[in-house]
């Protein structure tokens, strides 16, 4: 048996594909998650958002739906490439900010990156991997948008897609930082369609996703195989509660089933609190339950 | 029998704000009599907010509650449904929904189907309530009033209407979930409760009177769509989804007579038979899987 096609999102020139059991009711999506911004923000008493902007499309997605939320002035986008990044990142993430016409800053974090390798990372630091100056590329990006949020007074709203979540492909404490996360229930595939649906520019929605660490490289060329392959597996996996068994069986590679698992299962503790050695009777998180914001308590 | 108008106060609580609430409950029972309201329904915890967790003893009321009984006396002469934490004499904490009549609680109901599954875990902050009974009412109909997930087992409404309710009255919190493409509303949820609510309406021959939150608590959002159905089955209003107000509808109680003598189902019921049926088949569901050999 052989996998289930997968159809075009427009019958014209394809900008993506959307495996058909992954399309989602874009009204739906739209007004569920900028009514959760909205909310995100009422109950924490703020009403604005920081947002890093990268050119990429999940951000620009949540750029459009936090605009509709709390109206483009209240939205700072803050642009932050190292100088290995693409500079047509740089113009995607202007044009977006244009088109939603909220405010844009840049702030280039080559020299902190740089000087952090050079003062605190002793001499092997100076050809580190690639995955230590991608951590700490992330980790840079949080710290600014944290300092900004300080400064705008300003949430800063999580870019975080479910699909890179569940794979594990983030770095904890530094992109997956966020006061709350929009779209980090929807698979990329469900990130691109809605992301045609507001509007979002369409070299963004076309171009290769990155993570921009160096020229050329790609999300889908480091993981090894199509986001619209992933999200069907995922999809399958995580939503429908199927087994490694019953997805070869639909004729699925395997292999590709089953790296995709490992990539879950190893992930699990970047999708979790650290656990806290419980010795005390009320201990945050396992018996002390409570809403991210109370009100104080009205017994005594 | 003159028709009757029927309030759906469509709110989004405030989490764990008990005073704001009561102040919203105050604002809109005062928009639901001006508007002549004679039945004016708020969703499940709507005085208190859904995912309470360890907020739910902090927010909980007794039934004597004076901010209960001050609800009430506002809410004179009109029928208001009102749900909250119920604190019981032995600190049971309880998810009720309380019938607000001539100045005082005619009637409570204590959810009994507490969903612990998925994204549910009330079990483990609530007691469950025991008691399905349909209630009288000012109105002069009979109530079957009952709260969100009381309405997943077909126990409840088949309770209710052959204990004579002739509205059945659903308060809910239900999280918005399953944006798949392709259904009517564009969420499954939606779906799913639109189908009950007919079912209900048109199996038991009566009005269902379904009303459910919006807002945000935490992650999970609640789709409103607030709706009341014939007893035919047919739609006679729906609020939108997501929306936050007072919405309004009108049922002809002549409905009623004329549905149940076309369509004679309550009649039929055998409600002696399932019984038996019933005491069967809990006492084998209660065996000893060994030693009696167990349920098939």
């Amino acid at each position: 048996m052989s996998a289930p096609e997968v159809v075009p999102a427009q019958p014209i020139e394809p900008a993506f594909e959307l495996p058909p059991e992954l399309a989602i009711d874009t009204q739906s999506a739209r007004r569920i998650i900028v009514g959760f911004i909205r909310a995100q923000l009422q109950q924490a008493g703020f009403e604005r958002l920081v947002l890093g902007l990268s050119g990429g499309i999940d951000s620009a997605l949540v750029a459009y739906l936090a605009a509709e939320a709390v109206g483009a002035p209240n939205l700072l986008c803050v642009m932050m490439p190292y100088r290995t990044s693409s500079p047509e990142s740089q113009g995607d993430a202007e044009t977006v900010a244009a088109d939603i016409g909220c405010p844009l800053e840049l702030v280039d974090i080559s020299p902190m990156v740089d000087a952090y390798f050079e003062v605190a990372g002793g001499p092997a630091a100076l050809d580190a991997s690639s995955l230590r100056r991608g951590n700490l590329m992330a980790r840079t990006r949080m710290m600014v948008l944290y300092d900004r949020s300080v400064t705008w007074r300003g949430l800063v709203i999580g870019t975080g897609n479910k699909t890179e979540t569940l794979i594990g492909y983030t770095t904890l404490f530094g992109d997956s930082a966020c006061a709350f996360a929009p779209i980090a229930d929807l698979y990329k595939s469900q990130v691109r369609q809605l992301s045609v649906a507001l509007g979002v520019p369409d070299a963004v929605v076309r171009k290769a996703p990155s993570a921009d660490l160096w020229p050329g490289q790609t999300d889908e060329t480091e993981v090894g195989f199509s986001y619209a392959t992933i999200d069907r597996i995922l999809f399958r996996l995580v939503d429908g509660r199927r087994s490694i068994e019953e997805l070869v069986e639909e004729g699925f590679e395997r292999e590709m089933v089953e790296r995709v698992d490992r990539l879950v299962a190893v992930s699990e503790f970047k999708r979790q609190m650290p656990p806290i050695a419980k010795v005390g009777p009320r201990t945050a998180g396992i018996d002390y339950l409570y809403p991210r914001r109370r009100p104080r308590s009205t017994r005594g | 029998m003159a028709s009757l108008r029927v309030a759906l106060a469509q709110i989004a609580p405030r989490l764990g704000a008990l005073d704001d609430n009561l102040a919203r409950h105050h604002e809109l029972m005062g928009a639901a009599r001006a508007a002549s309201a004679d039945l004016l329904v708020f969703p499940e915890l709507g005085l208190t907010g859904y995912l309470l967790q360890d907020l739910n003893a902090e927010v909980a009321m007794r039934a004597d509650d004076p901010r209960l009984l001050e609800l009430a006396r506002a809410a004179a002469g009109m029928s208001v449904v009102v749900s909250f934490v119920e604190e019981s004499d032995d600190h049971r904490l309880f998810i009720a929904a309380a019938l607000l009549e001539a100045g005082g609680i005619r009637h409570i109901h204590r959810k009994v189907f507490l969903p612990t599954y998925g994204l549910f875990d009330e079990r483990r902050f609530f007691a469950a309530g025991s008691v399905i009974r349909a209630t009288d009412s000012a109105l002069g109909l009979r109530l079957g009033i009952s709260v969100c997930e009381d309405a997943w087992h077909l126990a409840t409404p088949q309770l209710l209407a052959l204990d004579g309710a002739q509205v059945l009255i659903n308060v809910s919190s239900s999280p918005g979930r399953d944006i798949a493409a392709g259904s009517p509303e564009g969420l499954g949820t939606a779906t799913s409760w639109r189908t009950l609510n007919r079912t209900y309406a048109q199996l038991t021959t009566s009005y269902v009177i379904f009303v459910n939150r919006v807002g945000v608590d935490e992650s999970i959002s609640f789709w409103g769509g607030s709706e009341v159905v014939g007893p035919s089955g047919a739609t006679v209003y729906q609020a939108p989804l997501h929306e936050d107000g007072l919405f309004f509808a009108t049922i002809d109680p002549g409905e009623l007579r004329r549905e149940r003598i076309a369509n004679p189902l309550l009649r039929d019921e055998r409600p002696e038979m399932v019984l038996r049926q019933l005491d069967r088949i809990a006492r084998a569901r209660a065996s000893d899987p060994v030693e009696d050999g167990g349920p098939s």
